[in-house]
């Protein structure tokens, strides 16, 4: 049984000395200045996808982005008496400190360890939902979950089909950090969406935000299919804002308009919303006149085609950015789809920003990842074309 | 939680293998000056020793029989206290299984249906759904149609299975043999190995959760043993206390060898695992020595890797249908008439289920896009409309007459 808060493969630790290294999850700039990041209470409340849920009239609290994930699933766990929280390290808190505390409200049998096994946990994940429970499972990182990859793909996603609809997983949820963090390397810097989202029968979830990821979270564990949460590790302390304290869900399958214009459509999802909005700034303080969409996936599978395809039925320019590697990245999907929908409203070539067709590199990572300048540069060419 | 291994090679040489890897390792030594215990972490028992002696194998696994090759109980204690009526539907229920696969077999010899594995060899496992409660959940690979059997699938349950009509449960989406039933507690049956094991790990935990008075069976064999998925699930279920018998023990856990080819040694060997994983929450591996006379299925050829004398023997030498029929006929239970008025009996049945499920039509073609998801999703409901738009474009390349409402519901 593993025993150490530490990730096995890198010392990533914590430390509150004030002379301690970068945090593990590293640092996001210009996030804490984003305009989509919830600043005050009634910033936060003033969402129309919070009507129906009567949070508006409660209290909201300052959270990071590993806090309002916590919240989510210490409301599952006192909400849902089936509701079990595991994987490597969990019970101390995981190397994110996602499951802090739950160990000590909801007990041992509830929020426990597991030995390091992903295709063990993804598996035994899959046995308790089959069972009708909810099994949330982490997987230490994305990076890590391929051993997995066969009880994701074969089984949890096939679960339904394959048994005509008598058995299904839909209690299932796989919770993991994903993306770079500008010290991780190969391996704790990757962003897997792309292979799951080759997968009838999945759901993929990345948030952005605190108050974002508590929706998701709640409405992705309590939908009835079996779920992988991607969380920017990046964003997990980088990211503050005000969360409604109650119980409510954002909605999934459904895409966000963050900033509406006219002539560029730019998407994205997870960290890069940041990068992306400052490439938007960028390129509208350069380009007179210049005005951007900004759309937040949220959902990637199943991915909400109507909200892009109607954007960029207005703009005729899309731009779309993941920092995953470019072949047969989410983006081609986008990018297809919008060609499909859209051919005769285009005014330029759909431009695609993602990470090389590389491995992530430990010290090239400021070349290789779709940053801010290389966001900017292909608003620039779709205007230019 | 039960696990039930069927090692159906039973080879020496084999199992000499694995227990060398598990039990390989060195002991250095330093000269012992006290009896100092050994303390290092999840070190159960050991001393220090100053002998230095690389470890190849455990005590040889001793097998668990209750009647000889002949069908003669070799100790009366250990004799199951069982009725007539509990055996002969132990025995019928062989019988049928071993004339269902016969006539599936040349079925799918002729081309009728796609695909079929037979159970010859190892019907004795029946035994082991016997000695379960009806409300334990079963995990299996896909030889275990004899538990299905037991438990009340009916002979038209398998056929529309295999026959992927419009009565499969299944709904005509996966390969013959592919069975479920949520009212017999037998979860569907998929392809790839050993992911079924993990899973019974986490049902059980269910289970014991919902403070569930029943236990996990999970079926697997020898093949699927070598998989990760086997050592993570054995793994999870020793740390979190719910082998192949020497990889089981290599795992701190309760293991036990059995003569899969004697019903009553896999009944009382089951009885007594249910008792362990049910009361006192520990997982158990239950080692089924066999021998598959079938070749793997109907895609395999086995005379490639072993002879057909070797196949003979077992089938001729020990067969646990005859072994139980002796069994039986000692006891006065049965006898030549019965034997031959149930097979001609049964067989009918099976031709009657056979011909019936082969008239049905195939599932509609709705069922092609449903069960994704919980709901269709948008992207699928685009598709299925565009296939609806294709077959009228088309309707000569995309007949339906076979299918259930011919498109009409698409």
């Amino acid at each position: 049984m593993a025993t150490s808060v530490f990730d096995r493969r890198l010392n990533f630790s914590f430390s509150s000395s004030t002379q301690s290294p970068p945090p593990a999850e590293g640092f996001m700039p210009g996030v804490s200045e984003s305009r989509f990041i919830k600043n005050t209470s009634e910033d936060a409340l003033n969402n129309r996808e919070l009507l129906e849920f009567g949070v508006l009239d409660g209290e909201t609290k300052k959270m990071n982005l590993f806090q309002s994930i916590n919240d989510a699933m210490r409301i599952t766990l006192a909400t849902d008496e089936t509701a079990v929280i595991f994987g490597e390290d969990v019970a101390f808190g995981g190397v994110f400190r996602c499951t802090l505390g739950l160990t000590e409200i909801f007990g041992r049998d509830r929020v426990f360890n597991t030995p390091l096994t992903e295709q063990g946990i993804v598996g035994f994940a899959i046995g308790m939902a089959s069972m009708g429970h909810t099994a949330i499972a982490e997987i230490q990182f994305a990076d890590y979950i391929y051993p997995a990859f066969d009880q994701i793909v074969n089984e949890a996603a096939k679960y339904r089909y394959r048994s005509g609809g008598i058995f299904n997983v839909g209690g299932l949820l796989i919770r993991a950090p994903c993306s770079a963090v500008g010290h991780g390397g190969h391996y704790h810097s990757q962003s897997p969406e792309g292979y799951f989202a080759h997968t009838p029968g999945i759901k993929i979830v990345i948030p952005r935000s605190p108050l974002q990821a508590k929706g998701l979270l709640l409405a992705s564990i309590r939908d009835r299919n079996p779920i992988i949460f991607l969380e920017p590790k990046i964003l997990y302390r980088a990211a503050v804002e005000y969360v409604p304290m109650g119980d409510y869900e954002l909605p999934l399958g459904k895409a966000e308009i963050l900033k509406s214009g006219k002539d560029v459509t730019v998407v994205g999802y997870g960290s890069q919303i940041y990068v992306l909005e400052n490439a938007i700034r960028m390129a509208e303080k350069k380009i007179s006149g210049l005005s951007c969409e900004l759309i937040d996936l949220r959902t990637i599978l199943p991915w909400d085609v109507d909200t892009v395809v109607k954007s960029v039925n207005k703009t005729g320019r899309l731009v779309i950015a993941h920092e995953a590697p470019q072949t047969s990245g989410f983006a081609a999907e986008i990018a297809t789809t919008i060609t499909e929908n859209c051919f005769l409203r285009l005014e330029s070539p759909i431009q695609r920003v993602c990470g090389w067709d590389t491995p992530f590199p430990l010290v090239f990572e400021k070349f290789y990842v779709p940053d801010v300048i290389r966001c900017f540069d292909a608003i620039k060419e779709v205007i230019e074309f | 939680m039960v696990f039930a291994c069927r090692n159906l090679w039973s080879r020496k040489t084999s199992l000499n293998i694995l227990n060398r890897k598990i039990t390989r390792f060195c002991q250095f030594t330093t000269k012992t000056i006290t009896e100092e215990k050994v303390k290092f972490p999840g070190v159960k028992e050991s001393y220090f020793t100053d002998k230095m002696q690389f470890i190849q194998s455990v005590n040889p696994i001793p097998t668990y029989r209750v009647m000889d090759r002949q069908g003669k109980v070799l100790d009366p204690a250990q004799e199951p206290q069982v009725s007539k009526e509990f055996a002969l539907k132990i025995y019928k229920d062989m019988i049928t299984l071993n004339i269902f696969d016969l006539i599936l077999y040349e079925a799918q010899r002729q081309g009728r249906i796609s695909f079929y594995m037979t159970n010859y060899g190892e019907e004795a496992y029946i035994g082991s759904a016997a000695g379960l409660d009806s409300q334990d959940v079963i995990f299996g690979q896909y030889r275990e149609a004899g538990v299905l059997l037991y438990r009340g699938f009916t002979l038209d349950e398998f056929m529309n299975q295999c026959y992927s009509n419009e009565k499969d449960s299944g709904k005509g989406r996966q390969m013959p043999v592919h069975y479920g039933s949520k009212k017999l507690n037998f979860q569907t049956i998929s392809s790839p190995l050993a992911t079924q094991i993990p899973q019974a790990s986490g049902a059980a935990y269910a289970l014991k959760r919902a403070g569930n008075k029943n236990c996990v069976m999970c079926y697997f064999g020898e093949g699927a043993a070598s998989e990760g998925d086997f050592h993570a699930a054995l793994n999870l279920a020793a740390t979190m206390r719910y082998g192949i018998a020497s990889r089981g023990i290599g795992y701190g856990i309760d293991s036990i060898r059995v003569d899969g080819n004697d019903v009553w040694a896999v009944y009382n060997v089951t009885k007594a695992a249910r008792q362990l994983a049910v009361e006192e929450n520990r997982p158990v591996l239950i080692e089924a020595m066999s021998y598959r006379i079938s070749h793997h299925s109907t895609s395999d050829d086995s005379s490639a890797y072993r002879s057909k004398e070797e196949v003979e023997n077992w089938m001729r030498f020990d067969n646990p249908i005859v072994r139980l029929r002796r069994w039986l006929e000692d006891k006065n239970w049965w006898n030549g008439q019965e034997e031959k008025s149930f097979r001609a009996f049964i067989r009918k049945e099976i031709l009657t289920s056979f011909s019936k499920a082969e008239k049905l039509q195939k599932p509609s073609i709705t069922d092609l896009f449903n069960d994704v998801y919980d709901r269709p999703t948008p992207n699928i409901i685009i598709q299925r409309e565009k296939l609806k738009k294709l077959i009228e474009k088309y309707p000569n390349n995309y007949p339906l007459k076979n299918f259930k409402n011919e498109g009409e519901d698409l």
